[in-house]
């Protein structure tokens, strides 16, 4: 499996699993001791929350005996804000008396396109991030992004941007973020399930993101289940079977297993359909396996194996 | 654990209004039309529904192909259905609150532009005050309300609690205050910090975008009072005894969790709590044979013949099974008094009429 972007934004229905697919990807192109950072901008401590950590701060946090080439970071708008004023206008002052205020609360709750600014900026300024002989400090970012109902929104800076401020830094500042949101540094990876509403949502988002010229990567379809059944089962047959196996073979305990095997191959129909669905999309697809115990760390090292790098 | 009389609900005519919450994705959409068809047919009730981001197939059978916030019939059933259009009940607001004149301004306004399609909460907001205004009309025997995707069920009950804290914030009334106090001149206002804050504006953002905040600002204290008023309204409303909340979950740790939350945030509100419907739940035609014995009796077959096959699907469904049956435990060992209704896991999606009176037949 190949990896070709730098930044890897990972979007999807809500509930799909998106937090869990980026762990594991980060996971995955850290593996063979390459520096990767995961990145959430929800506010929700979802990383923290999946490898059973604290809270995060805002800082690239270790993880510990887990990987030690991860990083883990949760962006906050307003702490990205304070950061960007001291940094570009040493404005460290106003910026607290603006905290005080709840300005950038205020701000960044009539102009939600503003918090979006703030945080693709900080993920933009991690994945250019350099050191001093001008080394690329991260292989990879890998970005858990908002749902598919909002990420064109959330990653078309320059529009938002510009129904805000027709000039100055903002401007300029999105206009950075949205050339590197649409070079070949960026891919942006659409999770789903073998669920009608989540590949309706990765066909809308799909379409959308090609509107906007930003380049998607795969299709990463979670939590899938292999086909038990390749066709339906007559009552005899069934009858002969239990028997063999030495279970009752009364009628409810046939016609009972029956309704669910043939429940089962009209999901696993609609799941070949989805597949087809998504095979006409054109774009790269992996199938991740639904963990029977949950995600737990081995689980998302596993997914991280069916993911790494090849 | 005690059975949720879905139909007691529905018939009584003293219960006017439905409310359909939960967390995301568990089914609040398809339940709230499945009830309501189910007071419309067999209760005899006048009833509409209204729902929020409807699945696109359900829209279609339900004739909701325009997003016009007008009830309409729904083809073959004596069923009203509209779907909510977030930013025309935000500017049917403003035209209630202010002379046309300044509700075209405050409609050209950017700031209003982004707040009423963007903001957190602008969803939940929009869907009680179109609640409100369907319960004031008088027109329905029953109103049975969808409520938005969020990830927290409590969003909904929040919603109104969080536009007050924003209009009733510092920054607003700051804003406000030296807006009346003379519009343009409010940055002028050479307080210490307030000239910090002034600063960083302009320099990050420039001059035009004061000129729309200050214009946006004032318009908003002009309908202050309005939007306050309304929402405490609606709330009250859920509150009487002719609201019952029909909380949906699915049977997965999280949505279980959340309803919980939920559960507990209705008796703090002491809103009525009519019961949980646990959706999506899988069950079993032979629950005597066990998982266990089921895989046994596939490995003796061999694995590769269709008995053994299905077996192995069985074994699968047993566990499923007894793992929703632990965590709906959790729910009801905290909330025995909560009645509960199942309503079996459909094969597949439900987005047709027939599909919907089949999960109203479940209850
Ligand atoms: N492959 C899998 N096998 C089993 N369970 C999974 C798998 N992937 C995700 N899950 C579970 O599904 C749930 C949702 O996953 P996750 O939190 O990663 O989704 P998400 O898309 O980030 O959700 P949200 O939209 O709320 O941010 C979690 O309980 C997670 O443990
Ligand atoms: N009992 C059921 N059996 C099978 N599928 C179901 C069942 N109930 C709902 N679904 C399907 O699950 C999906 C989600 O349902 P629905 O849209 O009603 O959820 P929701 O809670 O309104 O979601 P959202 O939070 O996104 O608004 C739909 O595709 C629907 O057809
Ligand atoms: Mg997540
Ligand atoms: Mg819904």
């Amino acid at each position: 499996m190949s990896w070709p972007a730098r930044l890897h934004v990972v979007t999807g229905k809500g509930g799909v699993g998106k937090t869990t697919v980026a762990a594991a990807l980060a996971l995955a192109l850290a593996a063979g001791g390459n520096r990767v950072l995961l990145v959430e901008v929800e506010g929700r401590q979802g990383l923290a929350q999946l490898f059973d950590l604290e809270p995060l701060p805002y800082a690239e946090r270790r993880l510990g005996d887990i990987d030690d080439d991860l990083r883990l970071l949760a962006v906050d708008p307003e702490e990205a804000l304070l950061e960007y004023l001291d940094l570009f206008y040493k404005m460290g002052r106003a910026g607290r008396v603006l905290r005080k205020l709840g300005a950038i609360d205020f701000a960044t709750t009539i102009a939600p396109g503003l918090r979006d600014i703030l945080l693709t900026g900080k993920v933009k300024e991690a994945t250019t991030r350099t050191d001093e002989a001008g080394r690329r400090l991260y292989h990879a970012v890998v970005l858990d992004a908002p749902p598919t109902g909002r990420i064109g929104r959330f990653l078309n800076v320059t529009a938002e941007a510009a129904r805000l401020a027709k000039l100055g830094p903002i401007k300029s500042q999105s206009e950075g973020v949205a050339a590197l949101l649409r070079s070949p540094m960026t891919s942006v990876h659409l999770v789903t399930l073998l669920e009608e509403m989540p590949v309706q949502e990765t066909t809308d988002a799909l379409a959308e993101l090609t509107a906007l010229h930003i380049p998607v990567g795969k299709i990463i379809v979670n939590a899938a289940r292999p086909p038990l059944l390749s066709s339906r089962v007559t009552q005899a047959e069934l009858k002969r079977g239990l028997a063999e196996a030495g279970l009752p073979t009364d009628r409810r305990t046939v016609t009972g297993l029956q309704s669910e095997a043939h429940a089962h191959l009209a999901r696993q129909e609609l799941e070949q359909q989805l597949r087809a669905e998504l095979a006409h999309l054109k774009r790269p697809t992996v199938e991740l396996p639904l963990l029977s115990d949950g995600v737990d760390l081995p689980g998302l090292q596993h997914l991280a194996a069916l993911l790494r790098p090849r | 654990m005690v059975g949720f009389e879905v139909d007691a609900v529905l018939g009584d005519p003293a219960i006017r209004i439905v409310v359909c919450c939960g967390s995301g994705g568990v089914g609040k959409t398809t339940t709230a039309a499945a009830l309501a068809l189910r007071a419309a047919e067999q209760h005899g009730r006048r009833t509409v529904v209204l729902t929020i981001d409807p699945a696109r197939r359900l829209a279609q059978s339900l004739g909701l192909t325009e997003l016009d916030n007008t009830p309409r019939q729904v083809k073959d059933a004596p069923l009203y259905a509209m779907q909510l259009d977030m930013k025309r009940t935000f500017d049917e607001v403003v035209l209630t609150h202010t002379a046309p004149e300044r509700a075209k301004e405050i409609f050209a306004n950017p700031f209003y532009q982004a707040m009423s399609s963007t903001f957190a909460g602008t969803q939940e907001y929009m869907a009680m005050e179109k609640l409100g205004q369907l319960r004031a009309a008088d027109e329905w025997d029953l109103i049975v309300v969808d409520t938005p995707p969020s990830r927290s069920a409590l969003d909904f009950l929040d919603a109104p609690a969080r536009l007050g804290r924003f209009l009733d914030g510092k920054m607003l009334r700051l804003l406000s205050g030296t807006a009346r106090a003379g519009g343009r001149s409010m940055f002028n206002l050479v307080t210490a910090s307030f000239g910090a804050f002034s600063k960083a504006v302009q320099k990050i953002l420039g001059a035009q975008l004061l000129t729309d905040l200050s214009g946006f600002v004032s318009a908003l204290d002009s309908m202050f009072g309005g939007f306050r008023e309304r929402a405490e309204h609606t709330y009250r409303v859920l509150q009487d005894p002719q609201t019952a909340f029909v909380l949906v979950a699915a049977p997965e740790p999280d949505a279980v969790r959340e309803a919980a939350y939920f559960a507990s945030r209705l008796e703090e509100g002491r809103m009525p709590l009519a019961g949980l419907v646990l959706n999506r739940v899988h069950t079993s035609a032979v629950p005597e044979l066990d998982a266990e014995s089921s895989a046994a009796a596939a490995a003796r077959l061999g694995e590769e013949g269709d008995t053994a096959r299905v077996l192995r699907v069985h074994e699968l469904l047993m566990r499923q099974v007894v793992r929703e049956t632990e965590v709906a435990a959790h729910f009801t060992d905290r909330f025995p008094l909560v009645p509960v209704a199942r309503v079996p896991a459909q094969p597949t999606d439900v987005h047709d009429i027939a599909g919907l009176r089949a999960i109203g037949d479940a209850f």
